[in-house]
């Protein structure tokens, strides 16, 4: 192939700009690797997820109930439109790992013993199937085995109804219900100290008391029906046995954190490579405007030679799209091996046979047309205004540039600038939109960084509010039925207990007009001494006597306000339904919670104390004394202790949090230093005459580095608050995206991430200037004063 | 009367990739206090390459300049911009103003760094300037600009003045008036102004006449009949 002496030009006039040719293509590489990075990741989880989905048959819709006898099956299976139904007996039973001193604890999940299940078949890694009538055989969920290193022929006691049996794992599968597992009321998952055992169906039933009956079960639909037509048949079938309300499989916790990640990706996947690609443009702009400020003769030579506009403009595109395509390559392959970290990551946190990493086709073409775009929008208005000055015209030099007074110099700042100064602000003023495009960029800058440190900052918060003000217990108790105050007595006199509060919750349908959800409804007792309801702020809310206080969150999707009425339909005991005043509603952290006075509860359920767990302050130097005794205690569903859930809580942020740091860090740096860099070479450019000029009259290096600095340092400067907004807004957004009805993530801007990502900004900006300072000290004082521009 | 510069067998050398470009051959000159000299020479004479090792722009590849008693071959790069800052005042041909700053700006940029300056009001009065010192350079003339240029050189008082080819970019009027700028400076304030130029006509104006060629001085001319800029004969 011959290569066009206009291409030859094309490529060795790159090759003399290299520095910013590269500067500006690492920002389009930062915003192609943002691309690939979240689109080639949410391809992956998701077209993983849904072939796992259905090779493994999925259920469409979930029901616990209290016990209902198998011929309910039957009622279930003839309503329309459901296709399959799964029975089951689920329970939580307590483990005694020896390597633990606190209880770890096991969802038991029934599973036919001579056929696979119809629906959430398991996938089986590792071991053998059951073997029917072993009740002592259990397939334990990957995750758990992985974590406390187990193999298929250990043995596990567990306390099964009250007594103590050896449960021997003969296999370790993976299950499309659990590919995210965490115990019920815990904010991360902890794979050591919770995992899903699934056992002979006539085993569980006997142990449990659920001969000929069930009290959990999976529903398969016919394709294409919603659920929600469903539901409705299901729940009144299933209400006489207590049926705690069944949902569709989008709010299955599981599924909900799968795809509510899948959500977040795909929105992050789509704003961030925009801002990226903004940023781009704009340097882009800058930085050809400049080349082609000095290319005017050789522009009208081309002319003059008989080149088309078309031909030039093309020709001087040809360098945005070069850049471009170097930035697509480079950010490709940035994305790909973040992305496959990311993926990495997801794999400690998700459970699927394969979840593999690759990179579509489609996310590569979308980041090339994504970046042909942004470059063809930054050169445009740069190459037109190069094209269309006339020929004879472009062999002039160009008209000196007109300065004024800038507007800020009122005599007195004026006295206080010095000459460094006023070069420096009249620079700025003669060409305010380049200015505001470099604060625009070093500002998106600030806000990238800026968002790692927020959510570090609201994680803080987060424990802060959960752990400390709103939870002050060491040890969360909950039972396996609920019991009489006795229980909280026995409990007080277990080693190293000091004080203990009974806890009483019950699940309900909460109502108002069509709205409704279902949830525990928490009683309160006046006191407050352990639990409290605190809002996110970390405030107690004092707790009125009647009536029900609901969480921001709930009142939002019930659509209420303070003294509106809503329905509650209790889903245990004598099953009561209350219309009640809604006396608080609390701004909180959680998502979808409810309290009522604790008197009030035990009222509404015509109970005595009852409780179904405890809270406890214990002194902690019997901490591993009591935890041992607890996890001998039959009565004794799960223990949580503050200390270890808080442990396993930081491992996971930190975990996630530092590789997204880690990230924002880069991408940060990449676009500040390019900024910084784009528009010091510029400046440079335009003004090494000057500057030599400095340099000839007297003026020392130091000197005449402070008015080229100056300007970045001023730029820099002025971006920082605005990067803060810009931060602000963009985490509030991110936040927005995240806020569900599972929990609420808070926006809290602290000082410290403020300050954190002022500093790094700061640091990226220095670095390029003085890579570019670098180039003032191999000025040629000679043969630039020779030269006229 | 003392010499300002002794220059003694002062010979530069450039490579320009594989040859050695012969710059100045083994040039002895005294340049006195308060003369108007003025370099004369085709291109490629070495007049430049010359003014820039006075000027402290340059360093010779051998022999030695002395300014005053302090010798100029074997200083650093912060010798050099101290001395500029201090005793050199410089005038290009095109100019070189800040195009940021205003006349009188321009010139206060070089008296902010002197020890002991003039008013840069006055050095632009010198010039026949004071009506337009807070004209920007874009609104000036090229002889104005230079004008300004000249201001900006004595401004800081400085031992020697050296100007490069400072009428070239100029018709004949307007180089007249900077030539009688000039002149003026050299008469009023006794600076020694150096002028570097191809054009033989400015010669008439000058105390001594150095013409070069090919790297080498080939007539010193002393005069003692100066003509005024006006009467020059372009």
């Amino acid at each position: 192939m011959r290569i066009t002496p206009l291409n030859r030009k094309l490529f060795r006039d790159l090759l003399a700009m290299k520095g910013q040719a590269i500067a500006i293509a690492m920002v389009v590489a930062a915003g192609v690797a943002v691309y690939v990075m979240y689109m080639a990741t949410f391809t992956s989880l998701q077209r993983t997820q849904q072939a796992y989905y259905q090779r493994q048959r999925f259920a469409d819709v979930f029901a616990s109930l209290k016990r209902a006898p198998l011929r309910v099956v039957n009622e279930l299976a003839a309503l329309p439109d459901v296709s399959v139904v799964e029975p089951r007996v689920v329970s939580t039973v307590t483990l005694d790992l020896p390597a633990f001193e606190e209880p770890a604890s096991a969802r038991l999940v029934s599973i036919p013993v001579n056929r696979r299940p119809l629906i959430n078949d398991l996938y089986l890694r590792r071991g053998r199937w059951i073997e029917a009538g072993r009740s002592d055989e259990v397939i334990a969920s990957e995750g758990f085995v992985l974590a406390n290193k187990l193999n298929p022929g250990d043995r596990i006691p567990a306390i099964i109804n009250g007594r103590l049996r050896q449960l021997t794992i003969v296999g370790v599968a993976l299950s499309p219900e659990y590919v995210y597992t965490i115990r019920p009321g815990e904010m991360v998952p902890d794979d050591k100290r919770y995992g899903i055992f699934w056992m002979d169906e006539q085993a569980l039933a006997a142990a449990f008391d659920m001969e000929g009956g069930f009290n959990d079960v999976a529903i398969g639909l016919a394709p294409g029906v919603a659920p929600d037509e469903v539901i409705d048949g299901i729940d009144r079938i299933l209400e006489p046995y207590g049926g705690l309300g069944a949902i569709p499989r989008s709010l299955q916790l599981s599924n909900w954190t799968v795809q509510n990640e899948l959500n977040q990706m795909q929105t992050f996947g789509v704003l961030l490579p925009v801002i990226f690609m903004t940023v781009a443009a704009f340097i882009l702009n800058v930085a050809l405007t400049r080349a082609l400020a000095l290319q005017r003769p050789q522009i009208a030579a081309l002319k003059a030679l008989g080149y088309t506009n078309r031909a030039i403009g093309w020709h001087y595109l040809k360098w945005a799209f070069v850049i471009g395509l170097v930035g697509v390559v480079i950010g490709t392959a940035g994305g790909a091996s973040l992305g496959s970290a990311i993926i990495d990551m997801y794999n400690s946190f998700f459970r699927f046979p394969v979840l593999l990493f690759g990179v579509p086709v489609h996310v590569v073409v979308e980041s090339l047309a994504l970046t042909f775009v942004a470059a063809g929008a930054g050169a445009f208005t740069a190459v037109r205004r190069a094209v269309a000055v006339p020929p004879a015209e472009a062999m002039r030099p160009e008209a000196p540039p007109r300065y004024r007074r800038s507007l800020f110099e009122t005599p007195l700042i004026a006295r206080q600038l010095g000459t460094a100064g006023r070069m420096v602000i009249r620079n700025i003023a003669r060409h305010p939109l380049r200015a505001a495009a470099s604060v625009f960029g070093i500002g998106f800058a600030v806000a990238i960084l800026m968002i790692g440190f927020v959510f570090n900052g609201a994680i803080e918060r987060l424990i802060v509010t959960q752990f400390w003000e709103a939870e002050r217990q060491d040890v969360t108790i909950s039972y396996v039925e609920p019991h009489s105050s006795t229980a909280q007595y026995a409990l007080a006199r277990l080693p190293g207990v000091m004080a203990v509060e009974p806890q009483r919750s019950v699940a309900a349908r909460i109502r108002s007009g069509h709205h409704d959800r279902y949830l525990a409804i928490s009683g309160v007792s006046p006191t407050q001494r352990f639990k409290r309801i605190v809002d996110r702020g970390g405030q107690a809310i004092r707790m009125p006597p009647g009536g029900v206080v609901l969480s921001l969150t709930l009142a939002k999707v019930l659509q209420i306000k303070p003294g509106d009425v809503v329905t509650l339909e209790v889903l245990e005991g004598h099953r009561p339904v209350r219309t009640l005043e809604v006396t608080g509603i609390v701004d909180d952290i959680m998502g979808l919670s409810a309290y009522m006075d604790i008197t009030a509860l035990h009222e509404m359920m015509h109970e005595g104390n009852v409780a179904n767990g405890a809270l406890m302050l214990v002194d902690s130097a019997h901490e591993a004394e009591l935890a041992s005794t607890l996890k001998k205690t039959p009565a004794v569903a799960g223990a949580a202790f503050k200390r270890a859930v808080l442990q396993s809580f930081r491992d996971v942020m930190a975990a996630n949090m530092s590789l997204s740091i880690f990230i924002n860090l880069i991408f940060a740096g990449i676009i500040a230093f390019g900024v910084v860099y784009n528009a010091a070479r510029v400046s440079l450019s335009e003004r090494s005459r000057e500057l030599a000029s400095l340099r000839v009259l007297g003026f020392t290096r130091a000197e005449i580095s402070l008015i080229l600095m100056g300007e970045l340092a001023l730029l820099t400067l002025v971006a920082l608050p605005v990067g803060g907004m810009f931060g602000w807004g963009l985490a509030a957004a991110m936040v927005h995206t995240i806020d569900s009805e599972v929990y609420r993530f808070p926006l809290f801007v602290t000082r410290q991430a403020v300050a954190m990502s002022f500093l790094g900004i700061i640091v990226a900006a220095c670095v390029s200037g003085l890579i570019v300072r670098r180039k003032l000290d191999q000025l040629d004082l000679v043969a630039v004063l020779k030269i006229r521009e | 009367m003392p010499a300002l510069f002794d220059i003694r067998d002062l010979a530069k050398v450039y490579r320009m990739g594989e040859v050695e470009v012969h710059a100045l051959r083994q040039i002895n000159l005294r340049l006195d206090e308060g003369k108007f000299v003025v370099l004369l020479g085709p291109s490629g004479s070495g007049k430049s390459t010359l003014l820039n090792i006075i000027g402290g722009l340059d360093v010779p590849t051998s022999g030695e300049v002395i300014y005053r008693d302090t010798s100029l071959t074997h200083a650093d790069e912060a010798d050099l911009t101290s001395y500029r800052r201090q005793h050199v005042g410089f005038v290009f041909q095109f100019y070189n103003l800040i195009p940021s700053l205003t006349a009188v700006e321009n010139v206060a940029l070089v008296t902010e760094i002197s020890d002991s300056p003039m008013d840069p009001a006055e050095a632009l009065k010198l010039v026949n300037l004071g009506e337009r010192q807070d004209h920007f350079p874009a609104q000036l003339s090229g002889g104005e600009q230079q004008r300004v240029a000249i201001a900006r050189a004595i401004a800081k008082r400085p031992a020697v003045l050296l100007c490069d080819e400072p009428t070239g970019a100029l018709d004949i009027s307007t180089g007249v008036i900077v030539l009688e700028a000039l002149e003026r400076v050299n008469a009023e304030m006794g600076t020694t102004t150096v002028v570097i130029t191809h054009n033989a006509a400015i010669a008439s104006m000058a105390d001594r006449v150095i013409r070069l060629a090919d790297g080498r001085v080939v007539s010193v001319e002393d005069r003692t009949e100066k003509l005024a800029p006006r009467d020059l004969s372009w």
